[in-house]
């Protein structure tokens, strides 16, 4: 089957999806991260931890509270999915300064999610190198099962592919009032993730960036809403 | 006025003869004042030859000054002008080397704007003019220099227009922050201030002095107003509308007005009034007037050509917003005409004063309403230009966010101790109530951000030296000071481009810049929507990188209504006035035939309030209970109050659904019968309009509201917190600036008693949500609100029920978007799901 649609929901409301990528089984979670469950793997992408602080440095005092927030957000997923893997998509911190100087609190609190499972970062475009002062395998691409985990959406090898780096986001306009909201995107070849950091913002699919990334005819916004998953189609998006 | 021993050179005495003219003695008292050494504010009408008078003293000065000779130190700068506007800094250097180069003085005097090139801005540093003409912005700048003392040690005088104006802004509280600087590099500095006609001038005389309890004014001389206008409203056949903005009814007169004139002026309150009257206009110009278009989105060189052709007595009429409303000098123009209400009797006498530029013949203009109640306000506003009320707001306390830009600037130009520049600070009237302690507070913002988190330390902009004083870490901060100063911030435009659809569909890539377009409208559109824009319908054909694309279209009318301009509440005086006229039907017979019999009709089916009663009418319709009261206290003041409202019937169990807000009326409606519960006193008026809900209700609703994200943006670019989109400067490609509304949730959840967060409340509760307004009129009605029960609608309430259906739906309502869009595509997906 290659159709990103919404297989099954037990539940009232869509708090996660799950649908088909490559022939795997993927869950797509109202809090941003994507949970396979064949191999009880966590899939998270831009983190961008330390974000406040990167701009600190650039002499613009953004609140400090980026990355605490971030992090408690994530813990909730892993205490919700218990997953023996996780993986960073990339941008985990939003430079490359961020693990060095990442504050006493957080650090314990990212060591005690580490605890008892792999953790994988792959590096991103604001963290090109390995970060040495933290735990866990430093990568610049990984396997998973039939799927390929990649920080940037690749050009040629697109069938199975889960990226991050766009910070997909869908834009839905409803009498004259437009709703914008992180998303993930697939057409059920590939699949981007939303971007989970506390300050990430969203570009929209109809950006010139995404251009020639999906098959449209079956592209679908698997949008975050407060409780629960929106799947809307390509056609009812506005950008 | 008594001006014995004023000091008139002979070369100016001969100057004013040679023209046949004598100075005028408002000009001679403020000279005089000045040689005494005393700041003063000039309060004159337009054309009283105001800036004359302001640069009078310096020119003197500078006239008598001994000749310098080689050897001698080059005399510094001598005078700084400043305007609001850099149209009118450029006008008044005209208008000045005029009388100048006439006498033959040894003056030199230049412009800085933000136009100037970067090489003569330099040269200004090291040689400058003897007279500045400049904009508050540029002053800040200048003073953030490390040369600041030495560049403005000789200043003598210090000339502020508009000062009425400036003052009400963020930008006039950063003004006065810069100005309390001056007086410390130059202690014998004078101010001089022109206004028009205000409310309360001893404001604007404590603005221009140093203050030490508060207490301390500059001199103030009064010119009494010349002739009174002829001011009349449209006199008509056609039928007024109930409610909308738009006037179309009266295009048919006003067309006969504008063949009748020379020039005409047409002001509106809202760019998309503009639009829309200026293509109404066209329709009907079947004699092709030159008609023309002129609002703040145009693009420069447009408007700039529409100002030429205005000075040169080419066109006919000028559709315009308040991009005119300063005092720039223009053509002849013989009629202003005002379509829709004025809002404040202030802006309408402004408004007027553009009409017959002299001061001695009346000015003539016509007031047209849009609707039935705009027929009252403009009567009221009509009745208050001749008895020169007038209502300018009252100027507000410092801003947090303007003065954390003060001290960052200040630190820029050397280090500085913090209890010497408390002390300059609290010498600028706006921040004279400021305690130490707050401003302590900001400092440490300055510094490191000010939050209870401290983790920021070894990123501090400014650190406190062994010394004692503070400094700058390193110089890139003064480079992000520079780019991020001024207090004006423009919501995110993109360019309008014009471009041709070619045959196959696709679309072409140049034509011309037609102006600029809100981001946040540009959302809302598809490729194919039509709308109004420079006059003429556009069809949206999509966004390539920081451009909109749009193309010619030949539909009549665009299918997505015109953008929201600034809107102007109804101001607090306007709207006292009526409410009296409303409770007295004696003054009834000097409205039209129809609004008099609407008002009529109202006292037969339902009632007329009396003196400071609130009148509640609630009846039933389509299945729903309205409830509708008239407070007057315009649209952001009912606004809240009807969020307030609608929070606490949900407490009540009255189930309401909505409400509607205008400038004159509030309409709830719920699924309850409202009425029957008031009646049966299941619900108390009192309780309900208790001023307590501007406590935790308002708190509540405040942390949940779009509104203070908005403000929010404002607070923290002007305090440096995040940087100023500059235009033409974006990213291109993925985002990188973070959004200021990120930021805001982040920091409201773990700290929302941030001083960020302080500020952003008062502003809100001062600009968006007019809280003192309604707490005032809370208090007016307490135990007067008459509850009418009604088994229908009444006349009064037409207009507001007419309202509903057009407000946009708000923040809240956002996931039930979400989930109507997903429904959508669920039942076309499975055909059985949900």
């Amino acid at each position: 089957m290659n159709m990103a649609s919404p297989v099954t929901s037990n539940q009232e409301t869509l708090c996660s999806l799950a649908t088909e990528l490559n022939g795997v089984n993927v869950v797509c979670d109202f809090r941003g991260v994507l949970y396979l469950p064949n191999s009880k793997t966590l899939i998270v992408s831009d983190l961008h931890l330390e974000k406040g602080a990167a701009f600190a440095r650039r002499g613009l005092l953004h609140p400090p509270y980026d990355t605490s927030q971030t992090l408690d957000k994530l813990h909730q997923c892993i205490d919700y999915f218990a997953p023996q893997t996780v993986i960073s998509l990339g941008d985990s911190f939003h430079d490359q300064l961020g693990s060095e100087f990442l504050p006493e609190k957080a650090r314990s609190q990212l060591k005690h999610m580490q605890t008892g499972r792999d953790w994988i970062w792959i590096s991103g475009n604001h963290d090109p190198k390995p970060h040495k002062s933290i735990e866990g395998d430093c990568m610049e691409e990984v396997t998973c099962e039939t799927l390929q985990l990649r920080h940037e959406p690749s050009d040629d090898d697109k069938i199975g592919e889960i990226s991050g780096h766009l910070h997909p986001a869908a834009v839905i306009t409803r009498r004259g009032k437009s709703v914008r909201r992180a998303c993930f995107a697939t057409d059920g070849n590939r699949l981007i993730m939303p971007s989970f950091g506390a300050t990430t913002g969203g570009l929209s699919l109809k950006h010139k960036a995404f251009k020639g990334l999906f098959d449209t005819k079956n592209l679908f916004a698997h949008v975050l809403g407060k409780e629960q998953i929106y799947p809307i189609s390509w056609s009812k998006m506005r950008g | 006025m008594a001006t014995e021993h004023v000091q008139l050179p002979d070369i100016f005495t001969r100057w004013f003869d040679s023209h046949g003219w004598a100075p005028r003695p408002h000009q001679l008292a403020l000279l005089e004042k000045a040689q005494d050494g005393h700041s003063s504010l000039l309060i004159a009408p337009t054309g009283a030859g105001k800036t004359l008078a302001g640069f009078l003293p310096s020119l003197t000065d500078l006239a008598t000054r001994p000749k310098s000779k080689p050897g001698m130190v080059k005399p510094r700068l001598h005078t700084l002008y400043v305007s609001p506007l850099k149209a009118l800094a450029v006008d008044i250097e005209r208008n000045l080397t005029k009388p100048v180069a006439e006498m033959g003085l040894p003056i030199k005097i230049e412009t800085r704007t933000g136009d100037t090139p970067q090489h003569k801005r330099q040269r200004q540093k090291i040689d400058p003019p003897d007279i500045l003409l400049t904009t508050p912005e540029q002053i800040s700048l200048l003073l953030a220099n490390g040369q600041a003392e030495l560049f403005f040690k000789d200043l003598k005088y210090i000339i502020f227009d508009e000062l009425h104006s400036l003052v009400t802004s963020k930008r006039g509280h950063l003004l006065a922050l810069a100005l309390s600087r001056l007086r410390r590099h130059a202690p014998d500095l004078q101010t001089i201030g022109l206004s028009a006609t205000v409310a309360n001038p001893e404001d604007l005389q404590r603005w221009l002095v140093g203050q030490k309890n508060g207490e301390e004014l500059s001199e103030k001389i009064v010119v009494e107003g010349g002739a009174k206008p002829n001011i009349t409203i449209l006199q008509t056949d056609e039928r007024i509308p109930w409610s909308g903005h738009s006037a179309r009814y009266a295009m048919g007169n006003v067309y006969e007005q504008i063949k009748e004139h020379q020039t005409t002026l047409l002001f509106v309150n809202t760019r998309s009034q503009a639009e829309l009257l200026f293509q109404e206009l066209w329709t009907i110009n079947e004699e092709n007037l030159p008609i023309a278009l002129h609002h703040g989105s145009l693009d420069a060189s447009k408007r700039r050509k529409v100002e030429a052709a205005m000075a040169q007595n080419a066109l006919r009429a000028v559709v315009a917003t308040s991009t005119l409303d300063l005092g720039i000098d223009w053509g002849d123009v013989d009629l202003v005409i005002h379509i829709g209400a004025p809002k404040g009797a202030s802006r309408l006498a402004q408004r007027i004063g553009r009409s017959n530029h002299r001061m001695d013949e009346p000015s003539k203009a016509i007031l047209v309403p849009a609707n039935r109640f705009e027929v009252m306000e403009c009567k009221a506003a009509l009745d208050a230009n001749y008895i020169g009320a007038q209502d300018t707001p009252p100027l507000l306390e410092g801003a947090i966010d303007v003065l954390a830009q003060h001290i960052l600037g200040m630190a820029c130009a050397k280090p500085f101790y913090e209890h010497e520049l408390y002390e300059e600070v609290i010498s600028a009237a706006p921040y004279s109530n400021l305690s130490q302690e707050q401003f302590s507070r900001i400092v440490e913002f300055v510094a490191t951000g000010g939050y209870a988190l401290k983790t920021y330390e070894r990123y501090a902009r400014i650190r406190k030296t062994k010394d004692g004083t503070w400094r700058i870490s390193n110089p890139q901060i003064a480079q992000q000071y520079r780019l991020n100063i001024g207090t004006i911030i423009e919501a995110p435009v993109l360019n309008v481009r014009l471009t041709k659809r070619k045959a196959n569909g696709s679309i072409g890539r140049g034509g011309p810049k037609l102006g600029t377009i809100e981001e946040y409208f540009l959302e809302m559109l598809a490729p194919g929507d039509t709308f109004l824009f420079s006059g003429q319908v556009l069809r949206f054909e999509g966004i390539r990188e920081n451009e909109c694309l749009a193309s010619k279209t030949f539909d009549e009318s665009p299918k997505i209504p015109a953008y929201a301009g600034g809107k102007f509440p109804l101001s607090t005086y306007l709207a006292e006035q009526v409410r009296k006229m409303l409770i007295d039907p004696q003054s009834w017979a000097t409205l039209p035939n129809q609004v008099r019999e609407w008002l009529e009709l109202q006292k037969r089916v339902s009632r007329m309030p009396s003196h400071n009663e609130l009148l509640l009418e609630t009846f039933p319709r389509n299945k729903k209970h309205y409830m509708i009261i008239y407070p007057f206290e315009g649209r952001l003041a009912h606004q809240t109050l009807g969020m307030l409202l609608t929070r606490r019937l949900e407490r009540m169990h009255a189930r309401p659904l909505g409400f509607v807000a205008t400038d004159y009326a509030l309409a709830i409606w719920a699924l309850d019968d409202l009425g029957e519960r008031f009646k049966n006193g299941l619900i108390s008026t009192s309780e309900l309009f208790h001023e307590d809900m501007l406590g935790d209700d308002l708190e509540a609703w405040l942390d949940e509201s779009w509104l203070l994200k908005r403000t929010f943006r404002n607070c923290a670019v002007i305090s440096g917190l995040i940087e100023r989109r500059h235009p033409g400067k974006e990213k291109t490609g993925r985002q990188v600036t973070v959004s200021a509304d990120l930021i805001y949730d982040v920091l409201r959840s773990h700290e929302p008693d941030h001083i960020l967060m302080q500020a952003t409340r008062a502003d809100a509760a001062t600009g968006l949500l007019d809280i003192r307004r309604l707490s005032d009129m809370l208090l007016r009605i307490k135990g007067r609100i008459v509850h009418q029960k009604l088994d229908h609608i009444s006349p009064l309430a037409v207009p507001i029920m007419l309202e509903i259906g057009r407000e946009p739906v708000n923040g809240e309502a956002q996931e039930s978007i979400l989930l109507e869009a997903a429904e959508e595509f669920l039942s076309e997906a499975t055909g059985h799901l949900k």
